[in-house]
């Protein structure tokens, strides 16, 4: 650096961190101490001595791993946690298969109709989770949905579509819709940013259409699939809104159905804050296992595909 | 592009070029790839067609009549609607504007001030503190929802506007988007040339570097708004007050009690289409001269 840049910085050395401020304030209030505050909470229990009446009686104690212990044996958390890795083995797969073959659809020379059925597509992006599952609720509903109707006229066996194994398909479908839009525009968005010269040398080798997106489009948007796939992770871990929505409209939606919910029913149910704060440790925990799991994971695949 | 193309582009200007082989007619459309996206808009636009017929039906329609056949309800079920507890479908709809529209507002200037700081200067801990802001995304919002309640119970103000609007100001996806769109768009002479006219480093950023980041602020802008529009957890958590409660929130509400008596399904299905329309409506208009890339924080250089 020479003399007189030197001088202008140390005179801004401030700045950046007064920009920051606002920024770290918010993180400190609203991410760092709740966080701090459900961890500290989650190692807590009440204490009631006596019939728990009168000041004194209930008293908030240290428990150690107690509420810990409890929810890794809690059936019900244990569950929950199955049907929501049902839920993901289902959702993840389809919605990133359908992003991404609509992605390679749309980087398809000659192709009619992108830029509406983009939009199209694209537009559940815009409908909140309550309304998607409101909506796709009311198409699974026999006395409502126009499916069922056709079904009737054509007499055909009518599928119980909010019950049994197949809720997981009617659940996920409603992800599917809303998530396949905002994936596809990742997707599609790096397949454009690889340059057309990539694809002259394939041609000129005499490779389809099919060819290209395999052997070269696909490899060549992999770090965007990653990201997708990460987010999607997530997102399937923290699932809350469908079928609490659903609920309403079936008796197969427990109030505990996922874990996030069993954490609601345990905060503001049962009043437990204690035992819902260790849950919620417990699935933040395996959120940032899996994610960082998979991270790694995908960065050493990318490492030893460069290495030879 | 080939020679190949380039001589059959020629006539055709404007158009794709295509390959020179073949009945010119049938190789101009890919017809699968064309097909497969035609479905794909017939899936997601399934339920939002639906939606608008079902809220044509009166009562009796919804459950007698093809589903995709226009009903004769609509200006009815508008009033039913308008009338249901006083009108505080409308209330929900004003609240919904308020919390996404002032909350986006915020969030992009916490958003725009911490992506500038970081993409332009260089100091100690900034890879640290962009990291650390970026983990805020893996956190489950319920592991934030409930102590966030319970603080704020202590503080008093659950159950405000404030108990909704603040936990959405700082997006950590927002601030990655202005960190993109920051390195991207302030060449950093341009910052130095400031300096050098003795500009303060506010100066320089209110007059420089926001007007050059503005098409990314937009997007962050919009990225909040439906993020906020569409949040049901946290006001789920936080409120109790059926007059502060968003849209989302509000149908929910209209959809319990519909368990109960069938009566109110038209409410909540004309209700549902009224709140997707103005979502819908703002990507529409926007779609004109912002570029759905920008949101995976593609920037061309």
């Amino acid at each position: 650096m020479t003399s007189p840049a030197h001088r202008k910085s140390y005179g801004v050395k401030g700045a950046p961190y007064a920009f920051l401020l606002p920024a770290a304030t918010l993180f400190a209030l609203f991410f760092v101490l709740p966080i701090g505050y459900a961890i500290w909470l989650s190692f807590r229990k009440v204490h009631v001595s006596g019939l728990g009446l009168g000041v004194g009686a209930r008293k908030e104690v240290w428990a150690g791993l107690e509420n810990y212990k409890d929810a890794l044996t809690d059936n019900e958390f244990y569950h929950g946690a199955l049907r929501v890795l049902g839920y993901g083995c289902i959702v993840v797969p389809v919605m990133l298969g359908l992003a991404l073959l609509f992605a390679l659809m749309l980087d398809t020379e000659r192709v009619r109709l992108a830029p509406f059925t983009r939009l199209a597509i694209f537009l559940p992006y815009a409908i909140p989770g309550v309304v998607a599952a409101l909506l796709w609720g009311f198409l699974y509903l026999p006395s409502v949905s126009p499916f069922y109707y056709i079904l009737d006229k054509l007499n055909l066996p009518q599928p119980d579509l909010l019950n049994g194994g197949a809720l997981y398909l009617a659940l996920s479908n409603i992800a599917v819709w809303g998530g396949t839009g905002f994936n596809m525009i990742v997707i599609y968005t790096s397949l454009r940013s690889i340059p057309a010269e990539v694809y002259e040398a394939a041609k000129l080798d005499g490779a389809g259409p099919l060819q290209i997106a395999l052997k070269i489009k696909i490899p060549m948007v992999a770090p965007s699939l990653v990201l997708t796939f990460f987010f999607s992770i997530i997102a399937t871990l923290q699932v809350f809104n469908e079928p609490t929505t659903l609920k309403p409209l079936t008796n197969s939606v427990s109030t505990t159905w996922s874990p996030l919910m069993k954490v609601y029913v345990d905060a503001f149910g049962k009043g437990d804050i204690y035992s819902a704060a260790a849950e919620a440790t417990l699935i933040a925990i395996a959120t940032l296992v899996l994610s960082f799991g998979f991270l790694r994971a995908a960065n050493r695949r990318n490492k030893q595909e460069a290495a030879p | 592009m080939s020679s190949l193309a380039v001589r059959k582009a020629a006539p055709a200007a404007g158009t794709t070029p295509g390959t020179a082989q073949g009945p010119p007619l049938r190789r101009r459309i890919a017809l699968i790839p064309t097909l497969t996206l035609l479905l794909g808009a017939i899936y997601t636009l399934l339920p939002v067609a639906w939606v608008v017929i079902a809220s044509t039906k009166s009562g009796s329609e919804l459950f007698s009549t093809f589903t995709f056949l226009p009903g004769s309800g609509f200006a009815e079920n508008l009033k039913d609607l308008s009338a249901y507890r006083d009108g505080v479908y409308w209330k929900w709809m004003g609240n919904s504007a308020l919390y996404a529209g002032l909350g986006a507002l915020l969030s992009t200037g916490v958003s725009a001030f911490s992506g500038y700081a970081l993409a332009t200067y260089r100091f100690k801990g900034r890879e640290a503190i962009f990291n650390v802001l970026l983990a805020g995304v893996l956190m489950p919002p319920i592991i934030l929802a409930i102590p966030q309640y319970l603080l704020m119970a202590k503080a008093d103000i659950t159950d405000s506007y404030l108990s909704v609007l603040l936990p959405q100001i700082l997006s950590p996806y927002g601030v990655y988007l202005s960190r993109v769109y920051a390195t991207a768009a302030v060449p950093s002479d341009v910052v130095e040339a400031g300096r050098m006219d003795g500009a303060s480093e506010w100066r320089i950023f209110t007059r420089i570097a926001v007007p050059m980041m503005i098409p990314g602020l937009v997007t962050v802008f919009l990225f909040q708004f439906v993020a906020v529009w569409n949040n049901f957890l946290l006001p789920y958590i936080m409120l109790s007050d059926d007059e502060k409660f968003p849209i989302t929130l509000g149908l929910f509400t209209l959809l319990q009690q519909g368990n109960n008596q069938p009566a109110l399904y038209t409410l909540v299905i004309t209700g549902a289409f009224l709140a997707v329309i103005p979502l819908i409506a703002l990507f529409l208009v926007i779609q004109r001269f912002w570029s759905l890339d920008l949101l995976s924080g593609a920037v061309k250089s």
